[in-house]
């Protein structure tokens, strides 16, 4: 005998849906960013991400500042990896007003920026880990993470928000004995990321919360422009250092490491967790051979201080910390640029968000924000 | 403590006679609480942040006393002082109410632990089964506290902890079983009285299921009292505070109170049915030395738990919620039964015991604790290699 049990949506209860607010100011949000959550019980039936919370009008500010003073703002738009936006506002000059940057300056850029990479990717490491609820990983990503910024502070003064680039090269040449700090600190941190790995990324339950979790395809993350490691993630194999060399990325030999699902499928919350620990070390591969092959020479090309680049457009991409970053900029030839654009990396992460979290938990919700490595301030701008 | 009391009353008689005998027992419960299980709790909340703090190259609270140890009071005096901020929207009887629900209950558990021979307030005959009971009135308080703070952050908190609490009760109560068995009582004192002072007399040592049993029951109890991997209820990152997210000053103050106590509760019940309790050997007839040699005992081993708990929540992560329920039910419950079971058999199997069997137990564990310590030296060794100076 059988007996048939008719099942309701929520087994004949009447069940509603909850709808929470996420944010503005909530633990986990990384900065003021708001979710508006619709959701049953633990389970979401849809997240919405709502920005503009942190909005600065960096863009609009631009045009008020010239081509020189705006290189500090820069620094606000991912201040967790300054570095690349520098570049990317410095590339914009560069580019409209034709000028060749000296081979030194490069060298000091890609030091720089790519110290500033792994400092991102630290902290990211870090903030995972914190989100996922084991908090002693991210103590010791920060610990590692201030040895970087005592090597940055060496090279610039500042910790954080750097400006050390300018239209034309860098501000300052590398410090005496620089190059022999940073592969000396390059010895002490890859078997640090080792440790790391032991400690979290390959613990069991790390592994199970993070792996198959809000899985993306790589039609869906070229689909929703995600770039940068959230897209390696996915298992596309697109780096713009290597597929659209800037600045001396040509010279060095490194690999392009993408997820391959070790820990469930290709591009799920633990695969672009583990993008970041990759891209370290291969951060730290360009790193040696940089401060091996440094060129002799100047760091800044002759820049007019009154630098009026001739009328025109330019399109520049870097590749940041969180991806592609793209800087669209028009010039009318005067001493301030007429428009400037900015899109970023978490920007075009939010936008998949939404449809991912169909049938997440909420604390997935975390972990897809937490492996996203989303910094709000770079959403907005 | 009645003859005590009784002793103390005298001649009084009658309604008087009940009276005094209230009172008495209202200043002593008043003495035990403010003057030992505070502090206590007070003081194992100062050692987690110093251990936390170590594992996380930090320093941690050291300013307030030697080492920082009278921090918990500093804290304690902080949030006394502080506006005791009742929310507008809030269910105001039940949001007053909650925190002292969960404080009784934790409290309450006290009542029946063991700190030495004579050294108990009472030894129930179903002591083990009332501080089971009586710890899990603490999910009351913490469901009340989220339902009635009428935020939804709350309330989700309330409800994971009630879930939580309620399911683990079961391998909790399961993995009790093989020490009631093999004690046949049900007393916290009977308990420990069934084992030795040497540790492969231990309950825990008895049979390899025995060994299961405890592990069982101390990560039961780890979810029960709410820490990692299973503190859910108040997970930070995901639900902001939990179900104390909006409790501010004293009430915020006690849930923290019930937790840390509660910590020790959980050491303290582990070291009682596993660990030989206060069994010291007996060195000499003075009582008041021997009972005193017991509550170190005692105090050492369930610190012991204690800092493996703390440990514990410095180096996991956290446990999802479809997770936390599998793992209870389609893991946890089946061992435990299993254990029950498997230590059954071998009581029947043999009833005078079996000493190989203990011996061989005590043996294999004791060589997976030399290999953790084996490999625990290699990792030191490896990252003193990896020293690094700004100097360098």
């Amino acid at each position: 005998m059988s007996v048939e049990i008719e099942m309701e949506d929520g087994g004949g209860l009447a069940t509603e849906e909850m709808t929470l607010n996420m944010g503005p100011q909530h633990p986990s949000t990384h900065g003021v960013l708001r979710f508006i959550v619709k959701a049953d019980g633990e389970v979401m039936r849809k997240a919405t991400p709502d920005i503009g919370y942190l909005h600065r009008s960096i863009e609009k500010i631009a045009e008020k500042v010239g081509w020189h003073g705006f290189m500090p703002y820069t620094d606000r738009v991912d201040y967790v990896a300054a570095m690349a936006c520098n570049q990317g506002w410095a590339m914009c000059g560069e580019a409209l007003g034709g000028i060749e940057v000296p081979r030194r300056g490069e060298y000091c850029r890609v030091i720089a920026a790519e110290l500033s990479r792994i400092c991102s990717h630290l902290l990211a490491i870090g903030a995972t880990g914190m989100d996922i609820g084991a908090v002693t990983p991210f103590t010791h990503a920060l610990r590692e993470r201030e040895m970087i910024n005592d090597l940055i502070e060496e090279l610039c003064g500042a910790r954080l928000t750097y400006n050390y680039m300018r239209i034309g090269g860098v501000a300052w040449d590398l410090p005496p004995g620089f190059r022999k700090r940073v592969t000396t600190y390059l010895d002490h941190l890859e078997p640090t990321i080792h440790e790391i790995n032991d400690l979290l990324s390959y613990g069991k339950i790390y592994a199970e919360r993070l792996g198959s979790v809000a899985v993306i395809s790589p039609e869906m993350a070229i689909g929703y422009g995600l770039v940068g490691p959230n897209l390696r993630a996915s298992g596309v194999k697109y780096d713009l250092r290597k597929d659209r060399p800037y600045s001396v990325y040509g010279d060095f030999d490194f690999d392009v490491p993408v997820g391959h699902g070790e820990m469930g499928a290709v591009g799920d919350c633990w695969d672009r967790y583990m993008m970041r620990i990759w891209e370290i070390l291969e951060s730290a591969k360009i790193l040696r051979q940089a401060c091996e092959k440094l060129p002799d020479g100047p760091v800044i090309a002759k820049v007019p201080r009154n630098f009026k680049p001739p009328a025109g457009d330019v399109h520049v991409r870097v590749e940041a910390a969180r991806g592609d970053m793209s800087w669209y900029c028009v010039s009318d030839g005067s001493e301030y640029p007429y428009r400037l654009h900015v899109r970023t990396g978490s920007f075009s992460a939010m936008s998949i968000i939404e449809e991912l979290s169909e049938g997440l938990m909420i604390a997935d919700l975390v972990a897809l924000i937490a492996t996203f490595d989303i910094v709000a301030p770079e959403v907005d701008r | 403590m009645q003859q005590f009391i009784d002793g103390l009353i005298g001649s009084a008689t009658g309604m008087e006679r009940e009276l005094y005998y209230f009172a008495g027992m209202l200043a002593f419960g008043a003495l035990v609480v403010f003057g030992f299980i505070l502090p206590l709790a007070g003081i194992t909340s100062w050692l987690e942040r110093r251990v936390w703090a170590r594992m996380q190259s930090r320093i941690g609270p050291n300013r307030v006393g030697p080492f920082g140890v009278l921090q918990w009071l500093a804290d304690g005096l902080k949030n006394l002082l502080k506006e005791d901020v009742i929310p507008t929207a809030v269910d105001a009887r039940l949001f007053r109410l909650a925190p002292y629900v969960v404080v009784v209950g934790f409290v309450a558990a006290w009542v029946a632990i063991p700190f030495g021979s004579s050294l108990i307030i009472a030894d129930l005959n179903i002591g083990i089964l009332y501080v089971t009971a009586v710890t899990s009135l603490v999910v009351v308080g913490i469901l009340m506290a989220g339902w009635s703070s009428n935020n939804k952050w709350s309330m989700l908190g309330g409800i994971r902890s009630a879930t939580q609490i309620v399911s683990y009760e079961i391998p909790a109560a399961l993995a009790i079983f093989p020490a009631v068995l093999l004690s046949g009582t049900l007393s916290m004192q009977g308990l420990i009285e069934a084992q030795g002072w040497q540790p492969w007399s231990w309950h825990m040592f008895h049979s390899p299921f025995t060994f299961f049993a405890f592990l069982l029951f101390f990560t039961s109890l780890l979810a029960e009292g709410n820490r990692t991997p299973f503190d859910l209820p108040e997970a930070e990152s995901e639900l902001v505070a939990g179900f104390a997210t909006e409790y501010s000053g004293m009430r915020s103050l006690l849930f923290f109170l019930a937790e840390w106590g509660n910590l020790y509760v959980i050491g303290a019940v582990v070291t009682t049915t596993y660990m030989g309790g206060w069994q010291v050997p007996h060195f000499t007839d003075n009582t008041v030395l021997l009972n005193a040699a017991q509550l170190a005992t005692f105090f050492l081993k369930s610190y012991f738990w204690v800092f493996v708990a703390m440990w514990i929540r410095a180096t996991l992560p956290r446990v999802r919620v479809d997770q936390l329920m599998s793992l209870c039910w389609k893991y946890m419950v089946p061992l435990g039964l299993v254990t029950v079971l498997g230590t059954a058999v071998t009581m029947v199997a043999a009833p005078e015991g079996m000493p190989t069997l203990r011996y061989l137990t005590f043996g294999a564990v004791m060589l997976v604790v030399l290999q953790f310590f084996r490999r625990v030296v290699f990792h030191l060794r490896r990252a003193r290699g990896l020293g690094w100076t700004m100097a360098g």
